[in-house]
């Protein structure tokens, strides 16, 4: 059994990466549900997009073995820095407003 | 011992450090005194491994590189070339075994310093984590193969430095000269980098030896030999900024807002030796030309330090235009070809400058403590005007300083005379060899200059009567895990540990592992070489050793007559020389230069840039919505203000539909046609046109208010009457929401499973 486990660990193919990935998509949606705090939040996002990128390039790498996931995988991350941008500016102007950045006491679209 | 062991052991100097870092930067708060005994004795600890590892290369593999590859980053063919790909390595040479031990030796002893230095500090932990991610960045620039870990090591120490310059961040002046230190050397690196993608480019690799073995099998940069001296020049534009050569010199002296230990590992002998190590690493793809930019830059730097550093009265700046002046003279050894020289000045600098600015923390430790106790918070601990006669109540500094001063002036006897007294012949042998006599005259008036400014800075630190009466009875030695880092540096100042001859260190142990490499480039292009370099430099060495001992005593002769017997009046001269004098102390305006073109162009650059964005990309687009608006507001003004206007629209659109049912009753006839079709047809013309008007003229008015609003209006109720329904899950909790969104998923997942 653990050799079993010693050989699957040594010869790393495409489910090698499926599993990181799951594993940093669920802690970011883990960290979505969970936290509180909108910058948390933006976090767990941050680490969905990611889990999706490796994703792009793992498959790429073991279907065509072309670039082509690693282009998707840079428009995410510029798409990502960009909403990064505008996501914390969002988050400066309602801890101005609000005085919390906790995201349940956000409740009014109006104030 | 072999060399796979070697390899393993490099391995560990070079992350246990990086240990220290992720230990410490995490957990400060919980280790006992922070920390700072785990880094220290885990960097000792690297410091015996770098000495195994020096000592076996030294008996074993003198003559081997050592040297091992990994293929990290495999692009297979692309585009139909060679195949691409980007292999990461570690390679020791007698080279980089040296500079592994000194860069552990310094680490080392200013880790030891700072747990005196730093005692009480806000962010003591910290402190020690980034000391320890210098350390393991600064050994990634020494055992690297491969350019493409240099860059990112190069990149880890300006990282490294930037955190450490900024330590007291609070200070506004600190914070700004970490900034300053890291855009400075953005410029020289954005060079570099350039100069790395040309060699990439060509030689689809970024290993060292790969890209030699290129250059020397023919081929070149672009096609051309030209462009191997602009990629040379280029990689040597990260070492003008690293090194702080004119004209990017500009962030070191601001850099001593940093803690004084830093200042002696990064800003004097580790990391701002890294541009001169890069130099000896890149040294064989080095075209004449390439090289003759290098010595001049070199030379010049020399001076313009060493002038700078004649007037300057706070005693960590007089230190640092000495190491600006000092990385200057190894530059300008490697580029007249004294390679064994530069690199040999480089290690032996290191000791002694590392010690100076230990001795000069010493003292600033030891006027912060008497200013404090006098409860005086304007006097500046680092001014040499408020200092002198410190010689009786700190000895041990002291004497450990005087020795560092007769090392960096070049006094016989000392490390700094064998590795300066090298360089200076060097210059002299180019100067035969090529023609290029300006550059030995400067390296000798640097020389006379070293000498002249370190002893004045040594005779009003130490020597003479202490400014403040009072002050002085405050003034105490420096506790042991201060003196003893002084005294190990003071020891390694003399000759004996790198040649047995005091007055050549050709036949020393130095020189026998460091030799020259030949060179890649064409002949035709390439300086003089190695071996017809040395029989030069042997031959003119003894003149050479003379006049720079001559130089040396004239420059301290001059310093005793004017600071300290003071025959000479320094104010008086500064007076007579008034221009010249003003031009040193603002440091050739070199820093208003950078703020009147640089700072001032790019404001100047923005200011046209936002002018065009607010006037010109802004105008077409509100221009474009006035447009619209006004267009709008023309068609209603007609239509409910002015009946005839109305009554031409209703006749036009009348007209339009008529016209329009003539054309379906005329399309929809058939070429052979009953009486039953052409009805047929009439009724759908009838019917178009009737349409037709309708949309035309109760467009706007009828059909748009009851069939079109209805519609929406119709939208509206069922979603409000929906809204309410689905009321009773909308909590106002965001989180709830997107748990609702991945319920929905994973029940659609199972659904289409």
């Amino acid at each position: 059994m653990i050799v079993d486990v010693l050989t699957w660990l040594q010869q790393p193919g495409l489910s090698h990466f499926l599993i990181v990935s799951a594993i940093v998509f669920a802690l970011g949606l883990y960290a979505i549900l969970t936290r509180k705090n909108a910058i948390m939040v933006l976090m767990g996002i941050e680490l969905i997009l990611n889990a999706a990128n490796i994703n792009f390039l793992a498959f790429s790498r073991y279907s065509t073995h072309s670039l082509d996931g690693h282009i998707v995988a840079l428009f995410v991350i510029i798409l990502a820095a960009a909403e990064v941008a505008i996501g914390l500016a969002i988050v400066l102007n309602i801890v101005q407003n609000f005085n919390t950045a906790n995201v349940d006491e956000i409740d009014r679209l109006k104030e | 011992m072999t060399p796979d062991t070697l390899i393993l052991l490099s391995l560990f100097v070079w992350f246990l450090p990086l240990g220290n870092f992720v230990l410490l930067i995490f957990f400060h708060r919980r280790i006992p005194r922070n920390g700072d005994w785990i880094a220290t004795s885990v960097v000792f600890g690297t410091l015996v491994l770098a000495s195994i590892i020096l000592v076996s290369k030294f008996m074993l593999y003198q003559a081997d590189i050592i040297q091992t590859n990994v293929r990290w980053i495999d692009f297979k063919v692309l585009h139909g070339g060679s195949p691409l790909g980007v292999e990461l390595g570690i390679l020791i040479d007698n080279v980089a075994a040296i500079m592994l031990t000194v860069v552990t030796l310094v680490s080392a002893l200013v880790h030891l310093f700072s747990i005196g230095y730093m005692r009480g500090d806000v962010r003591y932990g910290r402190y020690f984590a980034y000391l320890g991610l210098f350390t393991f960045s600064m050994q990634g620039i020494v055992l690297t193969n491969n350019f493409f870990l240099l860059y990112v090591a190069w990149e880890l120490v300006g990282l490294s430095s930037y955190l450490l310059i900024g330590h007291w961040f609070e200070k506004q002046s600190a914070s700004d000269a970490a900034k300053k230190a890291f855009v400075v050397n953005r410029f020289g690196d954005v060079g570099m980098f350039l100069g790395i993608l040309i060699l990439y480019a060509t030689f689809h690799s970024f290993r060292f030896d790969v890209v030699f073995n290129g250059i020397r099998s023919g081929i070149f940069p672009g096609g051309s030999e030209p462009w191997l001296t602009i990629a040379g020049v280029l990689i040597f534009c990260g070492a003008i900024g690293k090194s702080a050569q004119f004209p990017l010199h500009v962030w070191l002296p601001d850099a001593m807002e940093g803690p004084t230990p830093v200042s002696a590992l990064i800003h004097a002998a580790t990391m701002v030796a890294a541009g001169v190590y890069m130099v000896t690493r890149t040294f064989a793809m080095m075209t004449g030309d390439a090289l003759l930019v290098i010595a001049y830059t070199g030379a010049f730097t020399a001076f313009l330090a060493a002038t700078i550093a004649v007037v300057q009265t706070d005693i960590k700046k007089v230190l640092a235009y000495s190491t600006v002046s000092q990385l200057g003279y190894m530059i300008m050894g490697l580029g007249v070809g004294a390679y064994t020289a530069g690199f040999f000045h480089l290690t032996t600098h290191a000791m002694f400058k590392a010690g100076l600015f230990l001795g000069a923390g010493s003292v600033i430790h030891a006027m912060h403590y008497a200013l404090h106790h006098q409860g005086d918070h304007h006097t500046d601990p680092q001014d040499i005007r408020t200092m002198g006669g410190l010689k009786e109540k700190m000895p041990i500094t002291f004497w450990t300083f005087f020795i560092y001063t007769l090392a960096i002036s070049g006094v016989p006897f000392t490390s700094g005379f064998l590795s300066k007294d090298e360089i200076l012949a060097g210059t002299w042998a180019f100067a035969q060899l090529t023609g290029h006599t300006l550059i030995p005259i400067v390296a000798f008036s640097v020389a006379g200059l070293t000498a002249f400014y370190m002893f004045r800075l040594l005779i009003l630190t130490f020597l003479g009567n202490h400014a403040d009466d009072n002050r002085i009875q405050y003034i105490h030695e420096s506790p042991h895990v201060m003196t003893i880092p002084l005294i190990v540096f003071a020891t390694l100042s003399f000759f004996i540990f790198y040649s047995f001859n005091p007055f050549s260190a050709a036949g020393g142990w130095f020189a026998q592992l460091v030799k020259p490499p030949d060179f890649v480039v064409p002949s035709a292009m390439a300086a003089t070489s190695p071996a017809l370099f040395a029989e030069t430099v042997h031959n003119v060495h003894l003149p050479a050793m003379l006049l720079s001992i001559l130089v040396a005593g004239l420059g301290i002769l001059g310093a005793f007559t004017t600071y300290y017997w003071k025959k000479i009046d320094a104010n008086a001269l500064a007076q007579k020389l008034a221009p010249i004098y003003k031009v040193l102390l603002n440091k050739w305006y070199i820093d208003e230069i950078y703020e009147y073109v640089v700072v001032n162009g790019t404001k100047r650059v923005s200011t046209i840039l936002a002018w065009i964005d607010n006037t010109i990309v802004d105008g077409i687009v509100n221009g474009v919505a006035k447009l619209t608006v006004i267009l709008t507001h023309g068609v209603r003004h007609t239509w409910t203000t002015r009946s005839i206007p109305a009554l031409l629209y209703i006749v036009a659109s009348a007209l339009l539909s008529l016209y329009l049912g003539w054309e379906a009753m005329l399309t929809t006839l058939p070429e052979t046609s009953s009486p039953m079709t052409v009805i047929q047809s009439g009724i759908v013309g009838v019917v178009v046109s009737a349409l037709s008007f309708f949309l035309f003229y109760g467009g706007v008015g009828g059909f748009d208010a009851k069939i079109v609003d209805g519609l929406v209006n119709f939208v509206a109720t069922l979603s409000g009457v929906l809204g309410l329904l689905l009321r009773r899950i909308q909590t106002g909790k965001v989180q709830t929401y997107i748990l609702w969104a991945l319920i929905g998923v994973v029940v659609l997942f199972i659904w289409f499973r």
